[in-house]
């Protein structure tokens, strides 16, 4: 089998990146974000990027350090908030952004990689994100019609995989992860921890090796959090 | 009752959070919004069982963790960190959509800033300000069985939010199914169905709410 285990993110990079490219990328808010991944793509000086991203980052964090850098175009994403430098780029016409629906953009990547063209559905029926798109009557109920999304290259951030690229997640970290890697022409993963072949249960695998073309170990993570909320007392 | 009382008093906040909880039922999933909604899990009676959905990939939400228990892979679509409970589960954003968008979530209780008499709602941009983008709330009102909105029944501005017609750019179209704001509760059968006036906050009148409201509604 082909090696996929990579030394860097810059080697695992190599001959993938060219500027123009659309990038999947996995990660809810700051949760389950490629870092280490998405710093070489940084380094590497790529421009005119479009990345099918849920959210944009935040100011230095994220695909928000991409922004600072001007080597994005365009974002598709369902929510970009809490982010200075992407609000005033999208406010001046310098950043292109096209919103679509938390759960329409999932469905987008996972329908790009599953070989789907396009699919209808009724989320945004009636709405903005309607204009322009094809509706079609299933049962009495209107339903629009959504492109896939098929990407170039899919970034994706994981808790374990074995060199063969079986790939586990941790919590809610897997969010974007999945349909992302689904989707990405070149499926590169960072992951915390390279576990030998056969100590994952091949009946809890998150993500098939299939997927994934190349991986990297991004440890140590000095994970963020966006808002941190604790209880003092007990909760029954 | 003073001279005072054809001011309104309504209720608080946590009271028309606690007022959507009475809409709950034993077994139900449930998505809960950001905001007022949230507080809703608050009141959610000891001997039910109601699963709360993350639409970012969990069912079971669990309280917000103790300080030794914060985890930066464990967080809400609000993006705070929760904690999970026995029954909880993971899974990625596509598999999360499909339970919203395919009708296996009971009830979702959302905040707005427009319902119109119809069940239109807006509550994701307003022209001229940066647009942040709808998050999943198109897909949550297009997919859940039963849609609950709690909003303040009048903008800061005093101007009514239950109206003839959105002015909004809408989040979705007729798929309001209850309306509880701090003075009254409004809901219909289906979705073809004008809205009913079901009930009114303690010390409203029938008339203060009427001269709060421009949308048509049966009494």
């Amino acid at each position: 089998m082909a090696q996929k285990l990579y030394p860097s993110a810059e080697a695992a990079l190599e001959g993938v990146l060219k500027d123009g490219l659309l990038i999947a990328c996995g990660g809810f808010g700051l949760c389950g974000i490629p870092e280490r991944l998405l710093d070489a793509v940084r380094d590497s000086g790529v421009t005119g990027l479009t990345f099918a991203s849920n959210n944009a980052g935040i100011d230095n964090e994220g695909i928000g350090k991409l922004l600072r850098t001007k080597q994005v175009k365009k974002m598709i994403s369902s929510y970009v908030g809490e982010n200075k430098e992407f609000e005033r780029q999208y406010l001046s016409g310098e950043l292109e952004v096209e919103f679509s629906p938390q759960g329409t953009l999932a469905e987008r990547m996972r329908a790009g990689g599953a070989g789907i063209p396009g699919f209808y559905t009724k989320t945004g029926v009636g709405t903005l994100v309607a204009e322009g798109k094809e509706v079609k009557e299933f049962g009495g109920e209107d339903y629009i019609l959504e492109a896939g999304i098929f990407a170039d290259l899919a970034l994706v951030k994981a808790w374990k995989a074995d060199e063969t690229g079986n790939v586990v997640f941790r919590k809610t970290a897997r969010n974007f992860n999945v349909p992302a890697a689904h989707c990405g022409k070149v499926c590169v993963v960072e992951v915390e921890e390279i576990v030998p072949v056969g100590t994952l249960d091949p009946d809890c695998i998150h993500l098939p090796g299939v997927y994934v073309q190349r991986l990297i170990v991004g440890s140590p993570y000095d994970k963020k959090i966006e808002f941190r909320t604790t209880r003092t007392t007990d909760v029954g | 009752m003073t001279m005072h009382d054809h001011i309104a008093k309504g209720w608080t906040r946590d009271q028309m959070a606690a007022r959507a909880a009475k809409e709950l039922r034993d077994g139900y999933y449930v998505n809960l919004g950001i905001g007022i909604p949230t507080l809703v899990a608050n009141h959610v009676p000891a001997e039910m069982t109601v699963t709360l959905q993350s639409e970012n990939g969990m069912l079971g939400i669990g309280p917000f963790p103790t300080e030794d228990e914060i985890d930066a892979d464990l967080i809400n679509a609000g993006k705070q960190t929760i904690s999970e409970l026995p029954h909880s589960a993971y899974f990625d954003s596509a598999a999360s959509f499909a339970m919203i968008r395919g009708g296996h979530i009971d009830l979702t209780v959302l905040g707005a800033m427009e319902v119109a008499e119809n069940g239109d709602i807006a509550n994701w941009m307003v022209p001229g300000k940066m647009i942040k983008g709808m998050g999943g709330a198109m897909d949550l009102v297009a997919g859940v069985k039963k849609i609950i909105v709690v909003m303040e029944h009048c903008a800061k501005d005093g101007s009514p939010k239950f109206i003839p017609e959105c002015t909004l750019p809408l989040t979705g179209r007729n798929v309001v199914d209850m309306v509880i704001t701090d003075l009254a509760v409004f809901q219909r059968p289906d979705h073809q169905s004008p809205f009913k006036l079901i009930e009114l906050a303690p010390g409203v009148t029938a008339e203060d709410l009427a001269a709060k409201t421009t949308a048509h509604y049966l009494v």
